[in-house]
């Protein structure tokens, strides 16, 4: 099977721990396949780190098909690397030539401190879930689901909104290190579901709040994070996120 | 060899559940907040069973290895999940999804608790969508349904090819709600090392911070290990890649039974291997089936490019051999029939290990009915493939973009190249009708434990199961137990019983890093997937068992004499943690192979070599085998053997048959 014949360099942040200063450090691989995912190289350069007896590379991954959100290298300057739609564990080495010089450094924003290496912590985003990104409702005798139709349209919106999966590519390509697509999306599914009304003003000045105290940046209109999410969330939820936020000052107590 | 007690209550089947319910002792609000109940893990058995139990009252720790509890592997499920709706008014009722599941588990599943999940299946549907789960609709608005394996009715809810995904981040809401108000304290990139017994009852857990290092003891009056399935045992699977049996494993070792290991899915379709490098495997949900035809040619080594091939000359095997499900049998039955044709010659792509599924079919057929939606009479061949392509894309647009990006190909142009893999298992820990394993105060739900499945899962109840359980069957059922522990207060962790647990847990870790072998964890966990593949995979035969016992004593010697782990064990060390892991797949990787050695029958996804029907079908052996096989672990790699012995009261017993 398939040993292949790329040689690469890579130009890796190293970090010890959160506290560490870090730095670049450069590393060759060589035999590398192009059915390879950018991961499996990953797996190659630490097998061989460890062989050696140095320090392998710390990231974050786990499901490695794409949902889980948890894989997140900046490769290139880019967020998941140079393909449009994809995550880190979907890109494949054959979108790299042999020689190749790819330098890799993790997320980056003050709200996304490093743990290790390329592994940062996005706790920060639970939190802003934890605010208000759901709906009220316990667990019981909830009515026939078919006792509330909602236009096809409608729940699609919903559900590409809902697609986000939480991986943080938007904050980290901002120059702002806004979180305001990951919000607006779970923002926007709730509203566009008629049962996401009767919080729908109290969740959004709630998770906006949560939002700007885990100190991720304002949003302004740039555009990177719909071009860089891997789901194609897009720019359209920032602005119903807006309004709602702005309809919500007027809103009475009464109304949410 | 000892008999045990499943519990199920009394009464016709179909009033078991309302009568427990209607009689369980209750706990009132006051008791409910004294008493701690551990989750750990936070897939969709986690997550819903973390938050139920919340909403009802009572104070929950919950533990997940990921960074976030968003991240558990149930997200990745692609396909569906069943409910016994008839929204389709196509002949469903619970007795038929009963029936189903117990059919498709090849007669291997307790009727009581799958009945009990056939009950429950519909509020499943009700409390996702009032949670804001966008389920796909139709045009007048109401929920849509499609086809899974082993039915012949249309019951499968789904969101395009990401319905695990979306039913997560439901019960991920409902759980960061608890935890937003205090009532769920969350514990991330934790792992559970140990359980903590006092006086034979689960009071505890050991679990490692995975960032300090730091191992901590916590207390509950009762833990729930909802943590998955060992499918990574293969190294090999559609499984994340931090899926693992740890937590099971560990309760095996502190009384709880491990109930058939050696019962595990492969699924048929998914992307072939494409070299050794890979790390994983990637599953193409079975969804795809409703629409995509196996095939493969009538030549043997036929090396044509697939839309070469025509038609006359296309063996569409699934369609052939069982002509009343076709394309939509079990997944078991799926994967021998491929494997078979395989073995046979008959397989395509480079390695020959691969099968067609192939869309081009539907896609006319679909294209064909949007043209005349849109009024186009006698439109060309083009327009109609363009307009069918739409509709498939809409069905499962994000699978093709996968498939692409794995392998490089177009699967809107050119057939997928298909082939089993390690998906799911239906082995697990062994529990009664309460989910409560053999460790009292010690339940088990989801995927991990062994429950509602048989020897077969069929498509699309993994979700189903791990929701029914989280949120409808386990807030009930633990009531039984915590009704009698009101006056247990919290016990101090410096008893003497979190302290030897963790002196186990630490022992361990320590041991991995002072033995400063040669090989990595990655170089084991490999060896052990191949040895599973080969000898304890899709078939089995007992010389081959045999061997593979005796292969996997000897790798287990290597392991702890020569894996290198670099680091130390107080602070963040993703090749510590594998190494746990790695040290207890082996061990259970033995007991599986001792489980199908054990079972002298084929049945669901077991299958011995030496059990079979002329025409290569599972031959089950009722009269010696219709039982639960529950292993008791003794210590030193030795197991006793413990029977519940399965009743068929309410569905005749028979050969499986999907022709």
């Amino acid at each position: 099977m398939s040993t292949g014949n790329m040689n690469l360099t890579l130009k890796i942040w190293r970090q010890k721990n959160t506290k560490d200063q870090g730095k670049m450090v450069d590393y060759k691989v060589s035999e590398i396949s192009p059915d390879m995912s950018f991961l499996e190289m990953f797996d190659v350069l630490n097998e061989d780190l460890i062989t050696k007896g140095d320090d392998p590379i710390a990231f974050d991954h786990d499901c490695r098909e794409g949902i889980c959100g948890m894989c997140s290298m900046f490769i290139n300057g880019r967020p998941h690397g140079p393909k449009d739609a994809v995550t880190t564990c979907q890109l494949h080495m054959r979108s790299f030539k042999d020689g190749d010089t790819i330098v890799v450094e993790p997320w980056r924003a003050k709200a996304f401190p490093v743990v290790k290496d390329l592994t940062v912590d996005r706790s920060a985003f639970d939190r802003v879930i934890a605010a208000g990104g759901f709906i009220s409702v316990n667990t019981g005798n909830a009515q026939d689901a078919n006792n509330l139709p909602i236009p096809k349209a409608q729940a699609d919106s919903a559900f590409e909104a809902a697609a986000c999966i939480g991986c943080g590519a938007c904050v980290a390509t901002c120059k702002n290190a806004s979180a305001m697509l990951f919000v607006s999306a779970k923002i926007s599914q709730l509203a566009l579901l008629p049962q996401g009304q009767p919080e729908r003003y109290k969740r959004v000045q709630n998770m906006v709040a949560q939002m700007d105290a885990e100190g991720f940046g304002n949003c302004t209109n740039t555009g990177a994070c719909e071009a860089e999410c891997p789901k194609g969330i897009s720019l359209e939820n920032i602005a119903r996120m807006n309004r709602d936020y702005y309809s919500a000052k007027f809103v009475s107590e009464e109304e949410g | 060899m000892s008999a045990i007690n499943s519990n199920i209550p009394e009464g016709e089947i179909t009033t078991k559940w309302t009568k427990f319910k209607s009689s369980v002792a209750l706990v009132n609000p006051s008791n409910k907040r004294t008493l701690e109940v551990i989750v750990v893990g936070t897939g969709l058995a986690g997550a819903s069973a973390a938050a139920t139990l919340a909403e009802m009252g009572y104070k929950v720790k919950a533990f997940c290895f990921q960074d976030s509890p968003r991240r558990a592997h149930s997200i990745a499920a692609q396909g569906g999940i069943n409910a016994a709706k008839n929204y389709q008014n196509d002949g469903d009722s619970t007795y038929r999804l009963f029936y189903d599941t117990i059919k498709g588990g090849d007669y291997r599943s307790r009727e009581a608790n799958v009945y009990r999940l056939a009950e429950v299946s519909a509020n499943i549907i009700d409390q996702a969508v009032a949670q804001g789960v966008p389920l796909a609709r139709e045009y007048g608005g109401l929920l849509d349904n499609r086809s899974f394996g082993g039915t012949q009715v249309q019951r499968t809810f789904y969101a395009a090819g990401q319905t695990g995904q979306q039913l997560l981040l439901g019960a991920y809401s409902a759980l960061e709600r608890q935890i937003g108000m205090g009532k769920v304290e969350m514990f991330t990139r934790h792992e559970m090392l140990e359980v903590v017994k006092i006086d034979g009852k689960a009071r505890g857990i050991i679990a490692r911070n995975l960032i300090t290092g730091e191992l901590e003891r916590h207390f509950g009056h009762a833990v729930v290990l909802a943590t998955g399935g060992y499918g990574n045992v293969f190294y090999l699977s559609t499984n994340a890649m931090g899926s693992n049996v740890t937590a099971a494993w560990k309760a095996n070792k502190q009384g709880a039974y491990f109930a058939n290991p050696c019962y595990t899915q492969i699924h048929p379709t998914c992307i072939p291997v494409s070299g050794d490098h890979q790390s994983k495997l990637t599953l193409m949900s079975e969804s795809l089936r409703n629409d995509g035809r196996i095939w493969v040619p009538k030549k043997k080594d036929d090396n044509r490019k697939a839309t070469d091939i025509p038609e006359e000359e296309r063996d569409y095997y699934l369609e052939r051999r069982y002509p009343a499900f076709g394309n939509l049998v079990p997944r078991d039955v799926a994967s021998r029939a491929a494997k078979e044709r395989c073995d046979a010659g008959y397989g395509v792509g480079s390695s020959k290990k691969a099968v067609y599924l192939d869309f081009t079919f539907n896609t006319e057929r679909y294209g064909k009915i949007e043209a005349n939606k849109n009024n186009l009479h006698q439109p060309d061949h083009e327009t109609i493939m363009r307009l069918g392509r739409e509709v498939v894309k809409e069905k499962y647009g994000n699978l093709f973009d996968m498939y692409k990006q794995i392998t490089g190909e177009d699967p809107y142009e050119t057939p997928m190249r298909i082939y089993p893999a390690v998906h799911y298992t239906m082995g697990g820990l062994w529990v009664d009708y309460n989910l409560m394993t053999t460790v009292p105060g010690l339940y088990c739900t989801g995927e991990a434990n062994f429950s509602d499945h048989g020897a077969n899962r069929l498509g699309a109840s993994a979700l189903m199961q791990g929701l029914a359980d989280g949120y409808f069957v386990l807030p009930y059922t633990i009531g039984a137990y915590l009704s009698k522990e009101i006056s247990v207060k919290a016990i101090p962790t410096d008893h003497p019983a979190f302290a030897e647990a963790e002196v186990r847990a630490k022992s361990a870790l320590d041991h991995f890093i002072n033995i400063k072998g040669t090989k990595s964890v990655d170089y084991f966990h490999k060896k052990l997937g191949l040895i599973m593949w080969d000898k304890c995979g899709m078939a089995r035969n007992a010389e081959g068992l045999k061997e593979a016992i005796a292969e996997i004593q000897q790798l287990k010697k290597d392991f702890w004499s020569d894996v290198r782990v670099p680091g130390a064990a107080d602070e963040y060390n993703p090749e510590l943690e594998k190494a746990g892991r790695v040290a207890d797949f082996i061990e259970l990787g033995e007991l599986m192979c001792l489980d199908a050695l054990n079972r002298n029958e084929s049945c669901g996804g077991h299958f011995r070599e030496e059990y079979q029907t002329e025409e290569g079908e599972a031959l089950r052996d009722d009269e010696n085998y219709a039982y639960v096989a529950a292993w008791e672990n003794k210590g030193d790699g030795t197991f006793e053997l413990h029977k519940e012995e399965l009743k068929f009261e309410n569905i005749k017993i028979a050969q499986r048959s999907y022709k």
